[in-house]
């Protein structure tokens, strides 16, 4: 059920602004990896990269390889869709589809894509994923009702519902917690616990205690300045980036001491 | 007791110096009054126009100066800009108004069931009825709606979701052309398409139908356009995330979350060409009778009856008037319905945020 991600030599463009560059790292299965650095960095671009959503912004495209388990997600021939049906993705706003009921929500990947299934099929893997999502005690009753009914934390945890029903290799997640409170955040992060030992999490956060709190790596990136592209400085377990970092960079930002 | 009742003297502080809810009508009153006195003694004798034009003259400054003598510059100045505001939506509602009241007084004589049964086919004088502009307005707009919803609806969903560079700006540019066409053109455009294709002298209901469709595109993209826009990104990218192809995502995501507006679009620009006059005259010709074919001679619509029944009446010219007057109080129904079919649509439809 997950997969490593190689990564080599990643450059990525809006345009002719080069946004990321020269990035190459490795991502275990079954881990949690956070993304930290100073807004702008390039965290969020690069995390799009890894499924291939970059492209979806008019006039960004990508250089180098992306490799899933061995696959170059930018070979020739490979289809986007085909690709973002294994690596999921939740963003940073919750974006449950207006139209759909909460239950349609969590199966949209199938029902958007027609898939055929029986109803007790989905109304398994419907409660599985609400589960995963320790959502299913506070929606069970309410399958039927809009989605956009529910609270902002809520809404976070169906659309990591809905990215889990889809069961992906790798889930991609772009500061999930920074619109939800404390202790959405809590349960959000309990989650991601609970998801690594299926799943092989990316995580994308401005939170530093976060970071420390959820992942097993930590890569940290930064920029020389503004309009200079950002750049992947150093990556390693999150005990030794936050404890003892190799660069000078990245223990000023952990400390707070930059500028 | 005593506090309360030193409590209830006290002036609290954070209503004092307003003027008491009545001021303004006293004041507004006392204008008209005066403005009344003043048309009756200066000009020659009472008018009600010219009261009110008087009476708002005296109002604005009057209230103004009261305003600022109690309550400050501030509130004045609100005052004013209430006044001038009101003013001006009241003075945009008259002609509407009076509009509404003329059609309706004139048209309700003859607002019967032979004017909806009837056509005027052998009749002089008394009786005869709109039922072949009916059947003509309803086929013709009906063809209209069907060539255009299509093709303005693609064209939209193309310049939101796929169009890049000069073909997308232009065709931004050609409809925002089109919109500005003068209808008398898309229908001489109708006939003479129909000209070169079916020889010529081709006047039918499809040569109308033609006409309106050049007409209600543009209306269609604007309108259709403007919805898809709205459309968050963030609801793309999530159907994009799920592994949705592009197409699935514009249809199964990006058209239902704007359907009812699109569709309450769709319905206000029909009203919009339902009442073009113009280029049906030219395509779509004169008849008196019947016709439900649109490929084949002359078919009447209602406002080109309205004009007719007005312009080329027989003798007895007030049976004329009458169902000209009907005619187009039937119009304005058919717009008034169609409008609030588009809100209720667009109200009922709309996506649910409900608990």
């Amino acid at each position: 059920m997950s997969k490593r991600i190689e990564v080599n030599d990643l450059n990525c463009y809006y345009g002719k602004f080069k946004a990321v560059e020269d990035v190459t790292m490795t991502i275990e299965p079954r881990s949690v990896t956070a993304f930290i650095g100073p807004s702008g960095c390039g965290k969020s671009t690069f995390l799009r990269t890894l499924n291939r959503m970059h492209e979806v912004i008019p006039g960004a495209f990508v250089e180098g390889d992306v490799l899933l388990d061995g696959n170059n997600l930018y070979g020739p021939g490979v289809d986007p869709v085909n690709v973002r049906r294994q690596v999921g993705m939740v963003f940073q706003r919750p974006n449950p589809f207006p139209t759909m009921s909460i239950k349609d929500n969590v199966l949209a990947g199938y029902r958007l894509n027609k898939q055929r299934m029986r109803a007790s099929e989905a109304d398994s893997l419907l409660e599985s994923s609400l589960k995963s999502a320790n959502l299913w005690e506070e929606v069970k009753q309410r399958l039927d009702k809009p989605g956009s009914g529910l609270s902002g934390g809520q809404q976070q945890r169906l659309c990591i519902a809905r990215a889990i029903a889809m069961q992906p290799e790798v889930l991609l997640m772009d500061e999930p917690c920074s619109a939800l409170d404390p202790i959405s955040t809590l349960a959000v992060e309990d989650l991601i616990q609970e998801l690594k030992e299926t799943y092989t999490i990316v995580i994308v956060t401005h939170n530093m205690q976060q970071a420390a709190r959820v992942s097993d790596e930590t890569a940290f990136f930064n920029i020389a300045g503004t309009g200079a592209p950002g750049r992947l400085i150093e990556m390693g377990s999150t005990d030794k980036i936050f404890a003892t970092p190799d660069v000078q960079a990245t223990e000023d930002y952990i400390t707070g001491r930059f500028g | 007791m005593s506090t309360l009742t030193s409590t209830t003297n006290k002036v609290n502080p954070l209503t004092a110096g307003q003027l008491p809810g009545f001021a303004l009508w006293v004041t507004l009153a006392g204008s008209v009054v005066i403005g009344g006195i003043i048309d009756s003694l200066v000009f020659y004798g009472f008018d009600i126009w010219t009261t009110a034009f008087l009476g708002a003259v005296i109002f604005l400054p009057v209230i103004y100066a009261v305003a600022r003598g109690v309550e400050g510059r501030r509130a004045a100045a609100d005052r004013l800009a209430t006044a001038l505001v009101s003013g001006a939506f009241l003075l945009a509602l008259l002609p509407l108004v009076s509009l509404l009241w003329e059609t309706l007084s004139n048209g309700v004589a003859r607002f019967d069931a032979t004017f909806f049964t009837w056509s005027m086919r052998n009749v002089i004088g008394d009786g005869g009825g709109a039922i072949h502009a009916l059947y003509g307005t309803l086929i013709v707009t009906g063809i209209a709606t069907l060539i255009s919803v299509p093709i303005g609806l693609m064209t939209a969903i193309y310049l939101v979701e796929y169009g890049r560079g000069p073909l997308a700006r232009g065709i931004t540019f050609f409809v925002d052309v089109m919109t500005g066409i003068p209808s008398i053109v898309a229908g001489l455009f109708a006939y003479a398409l129909m000209a070169i294709v079916f020889g010529p002298g081709t006047v039918n209901g499809f040569s109308g139908s033609i006409a309106l469709t050049v007409l209600m595109i543009p209306i269609v993209v604007r309108a259709t356009e403007e919805l898809l826009r709205i459309v968050p990104n963030e609801l793309r990218e999530a159907s994009y995330a799920l592994g949705v192809p592009k197409w699935r995502t514009i249809l199964s995501v990006v058209l239902p979350t704007a359907l009812s507006g699109i569709v309450s679009g769709i319905i206000l620009s029909i009203a919009r060409i339902i009442g073009e006059t113009a280029p049906l005259m030219i395509a779509a010709g004169f008849t008196n009778s019947i016709n439900t074919n649109p490929f084949a001679n002359p078919m009447m619509t209602l406002p080109v009856f309205v004009y007719d029944q007005y312009a080329h009446p027989g003798i007895e010219r007030v049976f004329y008037n009458e169902r000209a007057w009907t005619g187009a109080l039937t119009l304005i129904a058919l717009v008034m319905v169609l409008n609030l079919l588009g809100r209720f649509i667009a109200k009922r439809f709309a996506p649910q945020t409900g608990r």
